[in-house]
């Protein structure tokens, strides 16, 4: 471009000096390279669209396409994870830097498929649908780095979210593959779905190293406190089914159980709770008359009777969420969307998220062996707490449980709060509600103090070019007692403020007493108060009918004994 | 000039064309050898770094959370109780949780009940535990039945459990073995402040606690067990037991900036366990605003091990006053010593000084409950030179914030040992009374856990502390109760005129009559006809303190004390009412009273004259929130309450150090008629109370009994009257809302 500037610079006064057969011909030349340099310049911006869009449509990026590994049987395995694991000792701070933003940078393996040396895929499902959807979320989010060498975090592709689906044995071997694995540090495993029958193992039993978890199911037996994350199990139902909005409040039913995998003991004394309290609980289980597969998940029976599930949940206040054989459990996020408040009966079970969120206030937790008591123990719960407690659920489920993008995020945001500890997210915003954070009041000066007399106080005048009246304001304040200091700030421009000496004197001055108090001030201020409360979003200033006095004020009480006698007096 | 015009346009075409060649023509190659690479990139390797994680397109599986678990295989399997059970035996020592270790049957029938083992002939015990054991003997929770408790407290003590320690018992091993409930330390809870000994300060207390739990400072993260142990802090010999100094912090500055940006002085040691963190703080001293001093004469041998900077660095340390570094400083470096915890962690807390800690792996105290990340900065010690940028990246906002909840979280839990004592105690009846058992908010936030007992409600709408932190109000009306003492003999009695005045109030919900007179109840139709319903109680016992009882009949949050001979008129209660709204934590009302030093007697005066200030709002006429009560009936002492019953006094001087003492505030007097006094004061009723002249002389005796249960005076003076907003302004009085509270 450089070229042609210069010239047209010159342009104007060349032009009309130059035949009129010449000047067609460089203006035609020009037109000429003109065009050339800007189809080029299309063609140089135009071809990577069209290559890239070719990747989402021509190529379609199938997960067949990933390549292939296979995995020598003598492939090392990692060690058992360790016990006493914390970010201390097990996680290495310096890949995470100091960091101005005070965020991790997280970076995704690509793709793979895994197979052993006759060829066997390590997992039955590969990548699932709930494992790409979370790397995805990660990867547009502002964690996420494809530089690995700058990277804090480290997330395998390598999809371990159910452990079923998983050769236990060729997994390790292959996380052990990963060119960073290094002895798994700084590496974050997702698991949902933990352990296998006959035992169920509360944590995933893949050999992971030093790997940090996060897990759905843990106990506190196998939950590293503040090394590894609890997760729900996310319930892709949630993703189906749009609950109609219901506000906190009493419902029809009272308990409500529609867990469908319930160890015989426990329906048993379900029953038995049933059959003491009536109507106010309902029990469901699976439908018999319906063939398994995707619509009996929709559905609930009790004695013949059909309910949708997950609506159904709407219709109570609690809904009970027994540990099956793994201790977290899908309903859970279910239960939490209908805006039901969880009965979690799960012995030693490590709630979602509970590092950050207080579920005392979404959630009761009661052992499995007080299960026959339940009733007593919900029915002794005060109704506004239950109201707060089927809000705060909601909301849990909302800002935490919703989909697969939530769960993973909030993982790292955890994960980042104890790298940035000093960067961290609060109480308050981990856990209030969205009206809660509107409407509440969190002063700035919130200890209790009552300031000692002996600093005193500073006062600020601001004027604009009324110097009597400041003068007046002036001396009338520099008889208190307590004034430490006088600041005054001149706002006019056009004037330079009144010298040292000249101070109490003013002849210049102007009487301009009084602020008017003609109509269109009084509009202007009304304007201004509209517009401050459409920009807070609600209007903050709060009306007292009260007024401070000192206390002997108007009092019949000779006044040389009061403190502050002259007050009022004006 | 045509020439050099044609040569001049000339060149400026071809290097016009050579540009257009090297944008476009030599690109097109380029670019399209690059596509081909990134497609070789994708067949062959796949694990080129540096390329994007995108989204896979097209169907994929569920990961299978939506199949049900098959519930044959559950079933078949063992039955969850007998699981339970197996439980129980293989989760014990470093795996202790309460399901596996702690035997809740023993705190059903009683509650959360604490005996203390009786002191054997000739243990010798440390000042700190006794005061540990004698506070929890002062406390609430204390039996001295056996057969009664749900925890247990050795009197042996395991405080110093330090070999090369004076204070080390020996033989403890079998002496605790030797107790007769020990019962394999099931229940019991062993309190240490100092364990392991030179070189590796281990966290070896060198007996088997067995099921015992731990009250231990400088636990560990690896050792700590969750949700069964308790981490304390670390308190010296001199800590007070009860009562306990204020926070350092008087005001508040804005900007928050001290003299200091972060200080710290203390031993260096120059080998062992401990030692690299402390050797290389002087990396990051820099002498003006983070002054980090260290010593290395300690010791008997310090001089063999000295090393080249040890000269230097004690000349540098003796420079510095330690009280005046900690009261002037923005942030106070916590390091961690042989241990991980350490005396200068309470002590910054204290000063306000916020607390940067550096010992990995150290669980704070009452990790379980405080959300420190409020009060205090986690530094790494790996990460020690970050420690200065990041201390200055600190917001001054948060600064403020955290300063002042150093404050709050140092009188709430730590200002002396029997507050750490019953934060401990605390805790764990939260974990045992699981139903009922405090919230974060309410261990976070002002007044703490101690004075927010979750046995009244575990809803936070249900406290006067939180209404402004959820956004809610409280409920828009009260409920009066009238403490009658005299019998009805006439219809103009000032009792009828003050129930007709009070019932009249829109904000009335309701009358509750408590009747504590010896004659028996009235008939029904002799009280006066009301709008709002009147419930009367007879008073069981007909003890004074009865006024202040929990009444479940009480349905609003607000509570309008009175006394029969009261007088007071309807305007006046609604405007107090609407006064108690705006300060839902205070005590709201009329005559007041103050409180003074006597320093010829040094002892507590109490007056009622009529001055410029006062620190108490005479419950006769009052308005306070009911969670007062409450705590009222369960927190306070039953030697005061029995002191306040025998005299039929006092009991609101009790209140209002009550109150004070949760709020650290005054309480609001609100305008009243200025007859109020007179007809108060020249009661002539026979039972008045106000005429005993002993009366008076018991109400100091009272301040100072109080004064001394509570370690120090919690009342705080105010001079501050509420009066309705156009209170005796020279305006018609027509335009004002309470009028008849200025006319005579």
């Amino acid at each position: 471009m450089y070229p042609s500037s210069k010239y047209s610079s010159r342009g104007p006064a060349l032009i009309p000096r130059m035949k009129i057969k010449h000047r067609i011909y460089y203006i035609t030349l020009f037109s000429v390279v003109l065009l050339g340099l800007i189809a080029t310049g299309m063609f140089q911006f135009w071809p990577h669209s069209i290559e890239s869009s070719a990747d989402w449509t021509m190529d379609k990026r199938s997960v067949h396409d990933a390549p292939l590994v296979r995995l020598p049987v003598s492939s090392p395995i990692p060690e058992r994870g360790d016990l006493s694991c914390r970010m201390h000792t097990c996680f290495d701070v310096y890949r995470c830097g100091y960091n101005p933003k005070n965020r991790i940078k997280v970076y995704i393996y690509p793709l793979q498929r895994f197979v052993d040396e006759v060829g066997v895929p390590i997992s039955s499902t590969g990548l699932s649908r709930e494992y790409n959807d979370l790397l995805s979320a990660i990867s547009d989010s502002d964690f996420y780095t494809d530089d690995v060498s700058r990277a804090c975090l480290f997330i395998p592709s390598i999809d371990v979210l159910n452990q079923n689906s998983l050769r236990v044995r060729e997994t390790a071997q292959a996380l052990a593959m990963l060119p960073r694995w290094d002895k798994g540090m700084n590496h974050l495993l997702f698991n949902m779905l933990p352990g296998g029958p006959p035992d169920y193992n509360t944590a995933l039993d893949v050999p992971r190293d030093r790997a940090l978890l996060a897990g759905g199911g843990f106990s506190t037996w196998t939950y590293r406190q503040g090394y590894d994350v609890s997760i729900p199990v996310y319930s892709p139902l949630s993703a189906d089914v749009e609950l109609p909005e219901r506000q906190p409040g009493p419902r029809r039913y009272f308990i409500l159980s529609s867990q469908t995998a319930i160890h015989r003991e426990y329906r048993a004394e379900l029953e038995r709770l049933k059959e003491e309290n009536g109507e106010a609980l309902l029990l469901l289980d699976k439908c018999s008359n319906l063939s398994q597969g995707a619509a009996s998940v929709r559905k609930r029976c009790c004695k013949g009777q059909v309910y949708d599930y997950p609506q159904i949940l709407q219709e109570s206040s609690f809904c009970v969420v027994l540990r099956g054989a793994r201790l977290g459990q899908a309903a859970l996020s279910d239960v939490l969307q209908a805006g039901c408040v969880p009965v979690i009966l799960a012995d030693s079970y490590i709630l979602p998220f509970s590092e950050v969120l207080d579920w005392k206030r979404a959630s009761v937790v009661i052992p499995e062996e007080k299960l026959s008591e339940m009733y007593t123990i919900l029915k002794s719960i005060p109704h506004r707490q239950v109201e707060e407690m089927q809000r705060q659920a909601q909301w849990f489920w909302e800002a935490y449980f919703s989909s697969m993008k939530a769960i993973g995020l909030t993982t790292l945001q955890i994960i980042n709060d104890r790298i940035y500890p000093y960067a961290a997210r609060s109480y308050e915003q981990w856990n209030n509600p969205p009206v809660v954070k509107w409407a509440s009041v969190n002063s700035p000066l919130f200890l209790p103090l009552i300031p000692p007399r002996a600093p005193g106080f500073t006062a600020v005048v601001l004027t604009y070019d009324r110097v009597e009246s400041l003068f007046r304001v002036i001396t009338e304040i520099s008889k208190v007692p307590s004034l430490a200091k006088l600041l005054v700030v001149w706002n006019n421009q056009n004037k330079s403020p009144p010298e040292g000496e000249k101070k109490f004197k003013c002849p210049e001055c102007t009487a301009l007493d009084g602020l008017s108090l003609d109509q269109t001030h009084m509009v202007e201020r009304s304007e201004c108060i509209n517009k401050f409360a459409s920009v807070f979003g609600t209007m903050p200033l709060k009306v007292v009918e009260h007024r401070a006095d000192p206390v002997l004020y108007k009092d019949d009480f000779p006044e040389k004994l009061k403190s502050f006698p002259n007050i009022g007096s004006l | 000039m045509q020439a050099k015009k044609r040569y001049l346009i000339l060149l400026s075409t071809g290097t016009c064309l050579i540009l257009l060649f090297c944008l476009g023509g030599l690109q097109v190659p380029v670019l399209s050898q690059r596509g081909h690479n990134r497609r070789d990139d994708r067949s062959l390797s796949g694990s080129h770094p540096g390329q994007r994680w995108r989204r896979f397109l097209g169907p994929l599986q569920t990961f299978g959370s939506w199949q049900p678990e098959r519930s044959d295989d559950y079933n078949g399997h063992m039955s969850p109780r007998q699981k339970r059970e197996a439980n129980l035996g293989v989760y014990t020592d470093k795996r202790c949780r309460m399901d596996s270790c702690f035997d809740f049957s023993l705190c059903v029938k009683n509650g959360f009940k604490v005996y203390v083992y009786p002191v054997q002939k000739g243990e010798k015990m440390s000042e700190s535990y006794q005061n540990i054991l004698s506070s929890i003997e002062g406390s609430r929770f204390y039996t001295a039945n056996p057969a009664q408790a749900c925890l247990f407290v050795l009197s042996l003590d395991t405080l110093d459990r330090d070999q090369l320690s004076p204070q080390y018992v020996h033989n403890l091993r079998a002496k605790v073995q030797g107790l007769p409930l020990w019962n394999e330390g099931r229940n019991h809870i062993i309190f240490n402040l100092y364990s392991g000994t030179w070189p590796d300060y281990t966290e070896d207390l060198g007996l088997d606690i067995g099921y015992a739990m731990l009250a231990k400072a400088s636990i560990s993260t690896e050792n700590f067990r969750p949700n069964f142990d308790v981490s304390i802090p670390l308190f010296s010999k001199e800590h007070p037991r009860t009562g306990g100094d204020r926070g350092y912090l008087k005001h508040n500055t804005i900007p928050p900036f001290r003299k200091y940006m972060l200080v710290f002085k203390g031993k260096r040691y120059l080998t062992g366990i401990g030692s690299d963190t402390r050797n290389s703080l002087y990396h990051v001293h820099n002498s003006e605003d983070v002054v980090l001093l260290t010593t290395c004469k300690h010791g008997k041998d310090w001089q063999k091990h000295k090393d080249i900077r040890c000269d230097r660095d004690n000349a540098e340390y003796d420079r510095y006053d330690y009280r005046e570094m900690l009261y002037n400083s923005t942030f106070c470096l916590v390091p961690r010593g042989r241990r991980l915890g350490s005396f200068r962690f309470l002590e910054a807390l204290q000063a306000a000084c916020v607390p940067v800690m550096l010992s990995n792996g150290w669980e704070l105290p009452f990790s379980e409950i405080i959300d420190w990340n409020t009060a205090a900065l986690w530094g790494d010690e790996r990460l020690l030179l970050q420690i200065p940028s990041t201390v200055r990246s600190i917001h001054q906002d948060k600064i403020l914030s955290l300063r002042q909840q150093t404050q709050f979280l140092w009188e709430a839990y730590f200002n002396s040992v029997e507050k750490i004592v019953l934060t401990t105690l605390e805790i764990i009846q939260d974990r045992v009374l699981r139903y009922s058992s405090r919230s974060y908010l309410m261990w976070n936030s002002l007044p703490g856990g101690l004075f927010t007992l979750p046995q009244y409600s575990t809803s936070l709408r249900d406290f006067p502390f939180y209404y402004a932190k959820l956004g809610i109000k409280p409920y828009p009306k009260f409920t009066a109760i009238i403490h009658v003492v005299t019998p009805l003999v006439s219809q103009s009695q000032p009792v009828m005129k003050l129930l007709t005045a009070v019932a009249k109030s829109q904000y009335c919900a309701q009358v509750i009559v408590l009747w504590n007179c010896d004659k028996p109840l009235p008939a029904k139709q002799r009280w006066p006809a009301t709008a709002v319903p009147v419930i009367v109680i007879e008073g069981e016992s007909k003890v004074i303190s009865s006024r202040f009882l929990p009444y479940d009949t009480i349905p609003t949050d607000a509570v309008l004390s009175l006394d029969e001979d009261t007088v007071l008129s309807t305007t006046e209660v609604d405007f107090a009412f609407t006064v108690w709204q705006s300060f839902p934590d205070r005590i709201v009302g009329y005559p007041a009273r103050s409180h003074f030093w006597d320093s010829n007697k040094e002892r507590w005066g109490y007056t009622s004259k009529w001055t410029n200030d006062y620190s108490m709002v005479l419950t006769g006429a009052a308005i306070y929130h009911k969670y007062y009560h409450y705590l009222y009936t369960t927190y306070l002492p039953t030697s005061l309450k029995t002191m306040v019953d025998q005299m039929s006094n006092c009991e609101d001087i009790l209140m209002n150090f009550l109150v004070s003492s949760v709020t650290k505030l005054p309480p609001i007097k609100v305008t009243q008629k200025k007859q109020y006094k007179e007809t108060m004061m020249g009661q002539t009723s026979r039972a008045s109370r106000w005429a005993d002249p002993d009366h008076f002389a018991q109400r100091q005796t009272c301040m100072n009994k109080f004064a001394s249960w509570f370690g120090t005076m919690p009342l705080v003076h105010s001079q501050m009257r509420l009066d309705p907003v156009l209170f005796k302004d020279q305006v018609s009085i027509l335009r004002k809302k309470y009028r008849d509270i200025e006319r005579l």
